[in-house]
């Protein structure tokens, strides 16, 4: 199967080794990625924070970098991007009356999937252990983010591929599906309430004793990683798919700038 | 313009966009299928749980059972049309006992606060739910006997038992004053833990007739 | 009757107790810092979502009974005016009187007269968000009538002179010492000895109330529902105040707004599922009364209803924001609200608080009244609310189209543009080409050089500072994906975008570096 992969901006910026993880992963089952490089954002910051005009051409561009028919599938290591590509973007086009747009924006959305429901549902893996080689012997515990979880309804898919790795030591976070706080521009606009969210996520990552918490979704994570460095814990945060690609031979690192990096903050 | 007509003005202008008034899907459970005993069952288990007491007795020992729940009132109120053979152990602690109200002779409000308990039947109820429908039928009375007292011994009849909500409000006629009754009065108020028992009666004996 | 003739009206907006008198994130500074507010809302709001959980899980239709409820309640709107006029027919014939207010003085104006009529300078009245919004108590007193609110939580806010802060249980924000508290200091009579066990309290506003429903002359209530087809009116309640005050009393003066319609008894079936298990998270609440009109010998003889429209209409105009109104206040968005757990109802200002006031508040008032363009952002759009709603009103996207119309409704009024407007026109054009935002990524070393030697950034300037103020952001990478892929395909000797060699036949310099 030819895949094309969408980085997202936040992984393509400042978390590339989420992004090649995905490529080994997928290359790893023996198929093609390819990698459309006109592609930049799905722009839901835009959207959710109320610049439907200033979301118009960011929206118009990934639909013109994946609306080829170079690829079978497009995936992406972000539930929150993925629901963004097939709710939002037809309902921008409509908001600026180009039929044709949001035609195309239909389809594009129909060819795109989350990471966990591409290699479930349409690459049939049900044990990463012996079919991904996946291997990460650490205490682990998962955050479900919002958006895969009610607007992708993903459901057990990326917990499932979890408990499937080898070695994981997988603990059940209390607490599960409460919001991180993030919420794109929510958590500037409404930083103390964000804060609030975060300390409360934080404290039951900490109560897990898990080593990282990991997700399928950078930037969930980024923002529980930097309270949690913040607050001087030893807690990190890794990409669910880090965690896949990870293997005895080549084995994830779990710390390191691609994280959050860790230490006590002081003042 | 009147507010009537304004306001009409202003709801019509508000649909300038003509939105299409939708199908409703009407998938959801028409029926239980339940039978009898299971009814029965359910319903006990609904009105338990909400810290109502129940009796399920054969037709002919409601009047023991009414009896013996009375045991301790000084006095209890009637409608007119209540089944009269059900009263017929309950005047044992003195006929002055019992109080009738009437569409003739209605008691006053003051009145009713100072008898102790209510005997009503039912027009239908909902076992799911565990929910008894008041209609205010001859047997059941006014709203208000079967509210200003603070014990209410109310009669289902097996027969009047539903098996969900839908199937009871079909039974029911929508523009009779309707009480729809699930357990004793309760307050969920003080952080929304459920206490029984606040304005309405306190105490809640249902008597299942089969 | 006149007809619309096509001619464009402007909205007429609410008013009353709608508005946030200051902007939602200094509200919510001040709330947080309440550690008892933040414990008691924790505890309660836990409580709740957990029995609601159970009772829902209970049904196997709960996603047909939705889906009906949404529809229906979809078709009121579609036909609002027939379905007012058909339900004001069969009330007027069963003898009640229909009265219509454009807005909440009118509809003040209108009750205070009803009570005067009678003579009475007090009432009694059952729990109502419709009341509470046009602000009916002040307005009572400020004419000379007392009103006595008989729900165990309104009496709790009215005895502690407090505002509601959850449309079903107003004194949410109370925990059971505080109340006993409230009691001791502000209820005439009551038992120095009292205890704060909930039953207790229970008892004693059961005492405290009794005397004024056994004597009260005139009651005031709100209205679940109505009936189109029958002029049937539905009050929901627990505590059988609402009984009380619906039956006893000679005349009763209900206030409902245009939009609790529903077209025909049957649909009561379906909202008499949704509502006590999304609500209470009972099976059924204890008691729910029905009336149609006046029935000779049982209850009030005297019965009106105030229609009230207060910025309903408005809210109707719009397209994307006009399934707000189907909202028939059972609080389960607000139970599972994320925001609302850790600020309480205060903080949104209006009557309506939660994740469906933040939608509703500036819907009824229009987004730049006062304060209330904060409302829309009060979310991280995490969309439990949607799950959680009875008749599926989608709130996550009404927050996301308020939020437009609020940046909208100022382009071109500002002199200078927020920060916001800046960054988001910025970001727009790095965002809409990769090259564009592969030009932009090259500066991505630039970021190592703000970060500490521990390789994170501690502070930004600006708006973006909300974000470090709890948060550290990592460095940068020393090179985009975008980068990493263009040049491993070019030394692979492929063309950018193709996917000659992998990074999974050999590790790359740059992950191992990326992960040092």
């Amino acid at each position: 199967m030819r895949i094309a992969l969408f980085a997202t901006c936040i992984v393509d910026a400042m978390y590339p080794a989420t992004a090649k993880a995905t490529v080994r992963i997928l290359e790893r089952l023996g198929h093609e990625v390819v990698f459309p490089s006109g592609q930049a954002c799905c722009g839901q910051m835009h959207v959710n924070s109320g610049y439907l005009k200033e979301a118009v051409p960011v929206v118009a561009n990934h639909v013109a970098a994946f609306d080829t028919a170079d690829y079978d599938v497009a995936v992406a290591p972000s539930g929150s991007c993925v629901a963004s590509v097939k709710h939002q973007h037809p309902m921008v086009a409509r908001s600026c009356g180009d039929a044709a747009l949001e035609a195309r924006a239909t389809a594009v959305g129909a060819k795109t999937y989350e990471l966990s429901e591409l290699l479930v549902d349409v690459l049939g893996v049900t044990d990463a252990g012996a079919q991904l080689g996946s291997y990460f012997p650490h205490r682990v515990t998962y955050h479900p983010s919002c958006h895969g979880m009610r607007l992708l309804r993903l459901g057990d898919r990326q917990s499932r591929l979890l408990r499937t790795v080898q070695g994981i030591d997988l603990a059940d976070l209390p607490e599960a599906d409460q919001c991180c706080g993030f919420g794109g521009t929510f958590s500037m606009k409404n930083a103390d309430v964000s804060s609030a969210m975060l300390q409360d996520k934080a404290a039951n990552i900490e109560s897990t004793g898990a080593e990282l918490c990991t997700g399928g979704d950078a930037s969930c994570l980024m923002h529980i990683g930097g309270g949690l460095s913040r607050q001087g814990s030893s807690t990190t945060t890794l990409h669910l798919a880090e965690i896949l690609a990870s293997t005895m031979e080549e084995p994830a690192s779990v710390t390191g700038e691609v994280l959050v990096s860790t230490g006590k903050a002081r003042r | 313009m009147t507010a009537r007509e304004d306001i009409l003005t202003r709801i019509r202008a508000a649909l300038q966009d003509s939105p299409e008034a939708p199908q409703v899907p009407r998938e959801y459970r028409a029926a239980s299928g339940m039978g009898a005993d299971e009814l029965i069952e359910l319903l006990v288990d609904r009105l338990v749980d909400y810290k109502a007491q129940v009796a399920v007795v054969p037709e002919s020992d409601v009047p023991a059972r009414i009896a013996s729940l009375l045991e301790g009132a000084k006095s209890f109120v009637v409608p007119e049309g209540l089944d009269a053979g059900w009263l017929a152990g309950a005047d044992g602690g003195g006929a002055s006992r019992r109080r009738l109200d009437s569409p003739a002779e209605p008691l006053s409000v003051a009145e009713l606060d100072g008898i102790d308990a209510v005997v009503t039947g039912s027009a239908v109820a909902v076992a799911e739910t565990g929910t008894i429908i008041l209609d205010g039928s001859a047997n059941q009375g006014r709203r208000a006997i079967s509210l200003v007292p603070d014990h209410h011994i109310c009669v289902v009849k097996a027969a009047d038992i539903a098996g969900i909500l839908p199937e009871a409000l079909r039974r029911i006629d929508g523009t009779r004053p309707i009480t729809m009754i699930s357990g004793p009065s309760a307050t969920s108020d003080i952080e929304l833990e459920r206490v029984e028992g606040v304005h309405g009666p306190r105490r809640l004996d249902v008597i299942i007739a089969r | 009757m006149t007809t619309f003739l096509g001619m464009p009206a402007l909205p007429a907006f609410g008013s009353g107790n709608l508005f946030a008198g200051e902007s939602f994130p200094k509200a919510a500074h001040r709330e947080l810092g309440n550690a008892q507010l933040r414990a008691n809302l924790g505890h309660a709001t836990h409580t709740i979502r957990d029995k609601r959980q159970a009772v829902v899980s209970e049904l196997p239709d709960w996603e047909q009974l939705r889906d009906a409820g949404s529809a229906i309640k979809e078709s009121v709107m579609a036909r609002l005016p027939e379905l007012l006029e058909e339900f004001e027919a069969n009330f007027t014939a069963r003898g009640g009187v229909i009265h219509w207010a454009r807005d909440a003085r009118e509809a003040n104006e209108i009750v205070a007269g009803l009570v005067r009529e009678t003579g009475e300078t007090e009432v009694v009245k059952v729990k109502s968000m419709a009341t509470q919004e046009i602000g009916l108590n002040e307005y009572l007193e400020e004419q000379g009538i007392e009103a006595f609110e008989t729900d165990l939580a309104e009496l709790i806010v009215q005895l502690d002179h407090d505002k509601p802060s959850h449309i079903l249980v107003p004194a949410i924000h109370k925990n059971r010492t505080e109340i006993r508290d409230i009691f001791l200091r502000e209820m005439p009579g009551a038992d120095p000895a009292l205890t704060d066990d909930p039953p207790v309290l229970a008892m004693a506003a059961r005492e405290h109330l009794r005397r004024k429903f056994l004597t009260a002359k005139v009651a005031v209530s709100g209205a679940n529902f109505a009936l189109a087809d029958s002029g049937t009116l539905a009050v929901v309640e627990s505590e059988g105040n609402g009984r009380m005050c619906l039956t006893l009393p000679e005349t009763l003066i209900t206030v409902m707004g245009i939009e609790k319609l529903l077209p025909t008894w049957q649909d009561l079936e379906v909202f008499m599922q949704l509502l006590p298990r999304s609500s209470t998270g009972e099976r059924m609440n204890p008691y729910t009364s029905l009336w149609t009109g006046v029935t000779e010998g049982d209850g009030p003889q005297n019965v009106h209803l105030v229609l009230l429209d207060n910025g309903r209409s408005a809210a109707l105009a719009d397209e994307m924001g006009r399934s707000a109104l189907h909202c028939i206040r059972c609080s389960a968005c607000m139970n599972v609200c994320p925001v609302y757990e850790r600020t309480g109802g205060h903080a949104y200002g209006s009557t309506y608080p939660g994740p469906i006031g933040a939608i509703l508040s500036p819907l009824l008032t229009g987004i730049q009244a006062e304060e209330n363009n904060s409302l829309p952002y009060a979310s991280s759009l995490c969309g439990a609310c949607y799950d959680a709603c009875p008749v599926k009103i989608n709130i996550p996207d009404i927050l996301v189209h308020l939020r437009s119309v609020d940046v909208d409704s100022k382009r071109g009024t500002k002199k200078v543009p927020s920060q916001m407007d800046l960054g988001m026109k910025a970001a727009s054009w790095a965002l809409s080409s990769g090259r564009n935002l592969g030009l932009v990524e090259k500066g991505l070393p630039l970021g190592r050089l703000a970060a500490g030697r521990d390789k994170k950034i501690k502070k930004l300037p600006g708006i973006a500072g909300g974000w470090t103020q709890s948060r550290d952001i990592p460095a940068p990478p020393a090179q985009s994906f975008r980068d990493w892929w263009a040049k491993e395909h070019r030394d692979a000797g492929g063309s950018p975008g193709t996917p000659d060699g992998g990074p999974s036949s050999t590790p790359s310099p740059e992950t191992k570096e990326a992960q040092q």
